[in-house]
């Protein structure tokens, strides 16, 4: 596991890394999205659900999506109650999907799992898309956090794949 | 205040985590292991090791003995009357599902009822879940006090003609609560129900006598008690365990095994089917060789001192909501941090070295009794000192200027 290489080093200089990397896990984007989160709340006429849950906190999440004619995501809504991390997450997912067509929901609902991982080389996403996802980039940092992440995007994957089965972090 | 940390005895605690010294205050989830035990595992393993009770070499006959002290240590550790009511198990865990398989289960049948607590860890629960599942049986739930506590006469009023078992933590590991055994076991025989206790806590900071409090199993686990991962023992009366069929199918256990017939063998090793975990029995016996060379009720103080140095600090934020008032408790503070998620006050803790659990805590009929859906949690043991207390304070600080 890469990430938890010289996890244990000694000195300041390590120390102010980790408040570096808190800094940036924490910062005033993800906190905004966590304490005002957009798209908040349950959705008439949804004709996509799922709920999502994290065994290891109990966190659990519910995703409504509105598809119109055309496949397209024509409303989001989510609820639940979570951490900074899984609600800022799931906030920003709703942002990010609302009016894509489901092919590229797919592609950035990849990109990112990808992308809070840790993984090298995402690739196929807009520039712009990279950029707004890059701020739960600071996720990667922090293994044990990863499925705090994920949980809201795995949700949205059953929720679109109509399995209609419960999703986990995983 | 009498008793010093020995901190020289546990090598990881001088370890740097995230670049700041460690103030470990996840004790209650696993504790740290003294130099003592880790010596004895690797002495017994490098000179005396074999599988037990099957060689006629002398290896063989040295590894049996060992492995047979560590029962009697355990024996001793809880006061039992015969070292065959010691059976060694992987765990706390395994202990509760053995008494759920090998006693509970051909005794139950649909309609029965179980008398649990809701401040039981889920390994307290699930076992009893198993039998509602497979015998229909029915789990009835004891409330708690706001504060934490049990009431043994909720004890009495929830035991009814068709109670087969009550299980009950020793102390919880969310709350701290310590509950009052001996009445509520008194109360349980008085009406046939045998008890089962979840030692778990109980046995790292109570003193326990089995006779005493006349339980009829009382399930613990090592890594809790300053011991290795991978062994827990179950107490068991030796009349009862005589009545049960065995739990796992293997070596050891048997008597005799033909093509057609096998017979057991006597208890405890009727129940240690396959190679026990001979190496973690040494280090079990060592590390209850190491708790009694202190004075058990000055490492208690100790504990609760820094308990109520905490408790008083963390009083200061009107921020934090503390769950697990007793009044008999022990070293262990949970709480919930309004506007802020446990996990992300227990990411920001570690990041300053301090390590806390965050989460259910396996206690989630115990959440859901004091609606929350997550805490804080810092469990304190031997080790543990004011400056930890003080870093998780600092700590609390900074996650408050950090997320809001």
């Amino acid at each position: 596991m890469p990430l938890l290489r010289g996890w244990r080093r000694q000195g300041v200089f390590f120390s102010d890394m980790i408040d570096e990397s808190l800094r940036e896990l924490y910062q005033e984007v993800i906190l905004d999205h966590s304490k005002h989160p957009r798209h908040f709340g349950p959705l008439d006429h949804a004709t996509h659900n799922a709920d999502g849950l994290n065994p290891l906190c109990g966190d659990r999440i519910s995703v409504h999506l509105k598809l119109d004619g055309d496949g397209r995501i024509a409303d989001i809504a989510f609820e639940g109650k979570g951490c900074a991390i899984s609600q800022a997450s799931a906030s920003l997912m709703t942002d990010m999907l609302k009016g894509r067509s489901t092919a590229e929901a797919e592609k950035l609902m990849d990109g990112f799992l990808h992308l809070v991982k840790g993984e090298e080389g995402v690739t196929g996403l807009a520039d712009d898309d990279l950029e707004t996802l890059q701020v739960m980039a600071g996720v990667s940092a922090f293994p044990m956090r990863v499925k705090c992440a994920t949980l809201a995007w795995h949700t949205m994957k059953s929720a679109l794949e109509g399995s209609g089965a419960p999703a986990k972090s995983e | 205040m009498s008793f010093v940390p020995p901190l020289e005895d546990f090598p990881i605690l001088s370890k740097p985590v995230n670049g700041r010294r460690l103030a470990y205050l996840d004790s209650a989830a696993s504790a740290q292991k003294p130099k003592a035990v880790l010596d004895a595992m690797t002495a017994f393993a490098t000179s005396e090791f074999a599988n037990v009770h099957r060689g006629v070499h002398r290896l063989a006959a040295v590894a049996t003995q060992r492995y047979e002290e560590a029962r009697v240590a355990v024996q001793q550790f809880l006061n039992a009357k015969h070292s065959d009511e010691i059976i060694f198990t992987k765990g706390g865990t395994e202990a509760l599902n053995l008494v759920s398989y090998a006693f509970l289960s051909p005794r139950i049948s649909a309609g029965d009822e179980i008398v649990l607590t809701k401040m039981e860890h889920h390994s307290n629960i699930v076992p009893w879940h198993f039998m509602r599942e497979r015998k229909r049986a029915v789990l009835k739930w004891v409330e708690l006090r706001e504060d934490g506590s049990i009431n043994p006469p909720a004890v009495a009023a929830q035991i009814t003609p068709k109670t087969k078992l009550l299980a009950i933590a020793h102390m919880s590991n969310v709350l701290g609560t310590v509950n009052p055994l001996k009445e509520i076991i008194q109360i349980a025989h008085a009406k046939g129900v045998p008890v089962v206790v979840d030692g778990c806590q109980g046995a790292v900071h109570e003193k326990v006598d089995v006779q005493d409090l006349d339980a009829d199993f009382y399930a613990f686990t090592g890594h809790k008690l300053y011991g290795p991962t991978g062994i827990g023992a179950l107490y068991g009366k030796r009349a009862l365990l005589k009545t049960m069929r065995p739990f796992n199918g293997g070596g050891e256990m048997i008597a005799e095994v033909a093509e057609d017939k096998v017979t057991y063998a006597e208890p405890p090793h009727r129940f240690e089917a396959g190679t026990p975990p001979i190496i973690e029995a040494v280090g079990l016996a060592a590390a209850i060789k190491y708790l009694n060379g202190f004075d058990r009720a000055a490492i208690k103080a100790h504990e609760l001192e820094l308990y109520q140095y905490a408790r008083k600090e963390i009083g200061r934020f009107k921020w934090v909501r503390v769950i697990g008032e007793a009044e008999d408790k022990g070293a262990i503070l949970s709480f919930e941090t309004t506007g802020m998620h446990a996990h992300d006050v227990a990411t920001i803790l570690d990041g300053e070295g301090v390590a806390v659990r965050a989460g259910h805590h396996c206690a989630q009929v115990l959440m859901e009794r004091f609606g929350v859906a997550s805490t804080t949690r810092a469990s304190f043991g031997l080790y543990n000192t004011r400056e930890d207390v003080d870093a998780l304070i600092a700590g609390l600080e900074k996650a408050r200027s950090i997320l809001l």
